[in-house]
């Protein structure tokens, strides 16, 4: 049987960007490997592609085909006893905790949306709302495969090619396709979980609110209306989200089931929620997101008033999909969308940074129309975004003529980061410039990637749009060797 | 005239087509009426020379490949060279069809598999790939050639209608997936065309192909759902669908 493709639109999930490319949609290690040796004939670059849910170019491959691993899906083993599931790249969040709730399990680092795969959130090396305690996807990872863009598998974990191990999780698709990942969940005793709201009146309230609870919270998260200015500026609330202990609920079996954590696909039993992406649109310009960012400030002064609630587990961690498309409020051509800008900053300038930041969005006009902070911790991943400090994730409208002065002014804001020493998740980057990447990264460490890169992959044939922005130079010297390949 | 004056004597492009079973037909007279309005033509038949014709009347404007809508493995990779000569596709016809002669009692089984696969799995072929590419873009518009003959199970052309019924399902099911996207997917019901295919039969009051062509055109522009050609047939078609079973058994239509 032959490989499955398309020839179709490959955009960024901001839809800001993107390209029509070949599709190849590989189905096992044995199809994968077919691709890689196709497209090394041929020396055209291929950029490797999970659920497409990175806020920017860090799956799309507008040079060269594209693979998308969304069919290399299955659940290869999963013990209930230990926790440790056993997947295939394409298998998505949402498949995975399905599998295992109901069994007392849940994937303990997972992203705002279940949509995406693991192969994909290994290759980003995601982070949750809990960072601040249990780290990125890559520490609750054992152990993964790896296969290379000459066809040979690695099996790496922190003993066996550690180097690579730790090399590969946040290298965004430059080193190798995963092709098979261990993966530590977390056992849980309810479904659901304790939920603390706190509505702070500026980010210093914040942030102060998110340093007295870090040891006794499991998550924490803060929504910032970005539109408040002066003594108000950063305003927002936190969700102060902790595990139920054996004891506290009395019903797990009913909680932990699937059906229970199921998100209604209709508002009010009638208006289907795939269609409330068009009423949210009527509200998507300045004017309507301050007035919403306002009353989802009071609402949360209203909730701290409150006993705690519970909340399922989807309900919290994938909050993003409680609206299918809502993407498109921000319009539906392509073009028109939404980027994500999210700063990581050494907590001790994280506080001016931040204002700043959002200081010179209200003055500039470019108000972000959803702000989220949350807390950080380094890990020991080569291309980690993670630092002692902040994040503070912010979603900018974006439109083809506000695009360029748009993207502008975002690299203006990122050298007030970088020059704080701080950094960026590529998973939400479209604007970073082509020198950001070394002022992120310590020189030897990238000299270490790169080195690797080229042992690996002597012919760059793995790239993606994203690596071409931020690392020019770097892929220089692979794109002659590729060449040379294709002449020889 | 020059190349380039040429080009400029033809207009801007207005948009970019695929047309599959474009060499006679309705297919020959779509490809025509979308030139006409300034379309770039992708035109794909099995007969080539027939496409040599059709080419002739606007070299600039118009890709033409020989492909037989059997070779249903060839399609992704073709689908993807004409829309990268045409520099993208807005628009998907699929005209191809045939429809043998067949006895009041025959039931010869490589005749019908060959109107199935002509019909129904050519049109699933080739729609299957523009469907996910336009759903990608948010924006396109694909058109199907179903027939009044779908509509009810008639004597004459068993698989004949069944293939057209079955395309129009199809087609439905894909207009309601595609929706959410943007994506417009029309069913042409065409009543009494003057096509080689109908060359020979007694169609009263039959219309030109060309005239046909013009109101698929204009509906694909815009509409998304089924059209019947010209619009008279979809009276005469609520009559055909409202015979009671016993009584239909007993006509000859």
């Amino acid at each position: 049987m032959a490989l499955a493709q398309s020839y179709r639109y490959v955009e960024h999930w901001g839809m800001a960007g993107g390209a029509t490319t070949r599709v190849l949609c590989p189905r096992s290690v044995m199809e994968l490997r077919a691709s890689f040796a196709e497209a090394r004939a041929s020396g055209t670059p291929l950029t490797l592609r999970g659920a497409g849910n990175s806020y920017g170019d860090a799956s799309t491959g507008s040079q060269g085909f594209v693979i998308d691993c969304t069919r290399f899906n299955r659940i290869l083993a999963f013990d209930a006893a230990t926790g440790i599931a056993e997947l295939e790249p394409g298998v998505t969040l949402r498949e995975l905790w399905r599998h295992t709730l109901p069994q007392g399990w849940w994937p303990r680092v997972v992203s705002g949306t279940s949509f995406t795969t693991i192969g994909g959130i290994a290759a980003a090396n995601i982070h949750g709302k809990n960072n601040f305690a249990v780290g990125t996807v890559g520490d609750a990872i054992l152990e993964f495969d790896l296969l290379d863009a000459q066809g040979n598998l690695h099996t790496c974990s922190r003993e066996r090619e550690s180097e690579l191990f730790h090399a590969a999780i946040g290298a965004f698709g430059l080193l190798g396709a995963f092709t098979r990942i261990r993966l530590q969940t977390k056992h849980v005793y309810s479904g659901e979980l304790e939920v603390t709201t706190f509505a702070g009146k500026n980010l210093r309230e914040l942030m102060d609110f998110v340093l007295a609870h870090v040891d006794d919270a499991d998550y924490l998260v803060g929504w910032i209306d970005c539109f408040a200015a002066s003594d108000a500026l950063g305003r927002g609330q936190i969700h102060h989200g902790r595990y139920l202990h054996e004891d506290e609920d009395h019903d797990a079996e009913e909680t932990l089931r699937v059906a229970h954590q199921e998100l209604s696909p209709m508002v009010f039993g009638v208006v289907p929620k795939s269609e409330l992406w068009r009423a949210t649109r009527l509200l998507n310009h300045d004017a309507g997101m301050r007035f919403i960012n306002g009353v989802r400030y009071w609402q949360g002064r209203l909730e701290g008033l409150l006993p705690p609630k519970r909340w399922t587990h989807v309900e919290f961690s994938f909050l993003l999909d409680s609206v299918p498309n809502w993407k498109w409020s921000y319009g539906r051509r392509p073009g028109h969308g939404l980027i994500q800008f999210q700063p990581f900053v050494p907590k001790e300038s994280a506080h001016a940074v931040f204002s700043e930041i959002l200081r010179r969005s209200q003055a500039r006009g470019f108000v972000p129309y959803l702000g989220v902070l949350k807390r950080h911790r380094p890990d020991p991943f080569w291309l980690t975004h993670a630092v002692d400090g902040w994040s503070l994730a912010l979603d900018y409208k974006v439109t083809p003529a506000t695009r360029e002065a748009l993207f502008a002014f975002c690299r203006s804001l990122a050298e007030l980061v970088l020059d704080a020493g701080g950094r960026f998740y590529f998973a939400k980057d479209s604007i970073l410039p082509a020198d950001a990447l070394e002022r992120m990264l310590p020189r030897e460490r990238l000299d270490a990637f790169f080195e690797l890169k080229s042992a690996l992959d002597p012919a760059g044939l793995l790239e993606t749009d994203l690596w071409r922005r931020v690392a020019p130079e770097r892929l220089e010297g692979a794109r002659e060797t590729r060449a040379q390949e294709v002449r020889e | 005239m020059d190349h380039a004056a040429e080009k400029a004597a033809l207009g801007p492009i207005t948009g970019r087509a695929l047309v599959v079973g474009a060499s006679s037909g309705m297919g020959a007279a779509i490809v025509r009426e979308l030139l006409a309005r300034g379309f770039a033509v992708a035109a794909v038949a099995r007969r080539g020379a027939e496409l040599e014709t059709l080419r002739a009347e606007a070299p600039e404007r118009i890709h033409t490949r020989v492909h037989d809508v059997h070779a249903t493995g060839e399609v992704p990779a073709l689908f993807e060279e004409l829309v990268r000569a045409l520099g993208g596709l807005d628009l998907l016809v699929y005209a191809a069809g045939v429809m043998p002669k067949i006895g009041p009692l025959e039931f010869d089984t490589p005749t019908d598999a060959e109107i199935l696969a002509v019909n129904t799995v050519g049109a699933i072929a080739w729609c299957n790939p523009a469907a996910e590419h336009f759903q990608a873009k948010r924006a396109g518009v694909i058109v199907g050639i179903g027939s009044i003959a779908g509509d009810r199970g008639r004597k004459g052309n068993p698989v004949y209608g069944a293939s057209k019924a079955a395309l129009a399902h199809y087609l439905e099911a894909l207009r309601n997936r595609l929706s959410d996207y943007g994506v417009r997917v029309c069913t042409i019901r065409p009543g009494f065309v003057e096509t080689p295919m109908t060359a020979g039969m007694n169609l009263p009051g039959a219309i030109t192909a060309a005239a046909a062509a013009k109101t698929i055109v204009s509906y694909a522009r815009r509409g998304s759902g089924v059209r019947y050609v010209p619009m008279k047939w979809l009276a005469v078609s609520l009559v055909i669908r409202s015979i009671p079973s016993f009584v239909f058994r007993r006509l000859t239509i």
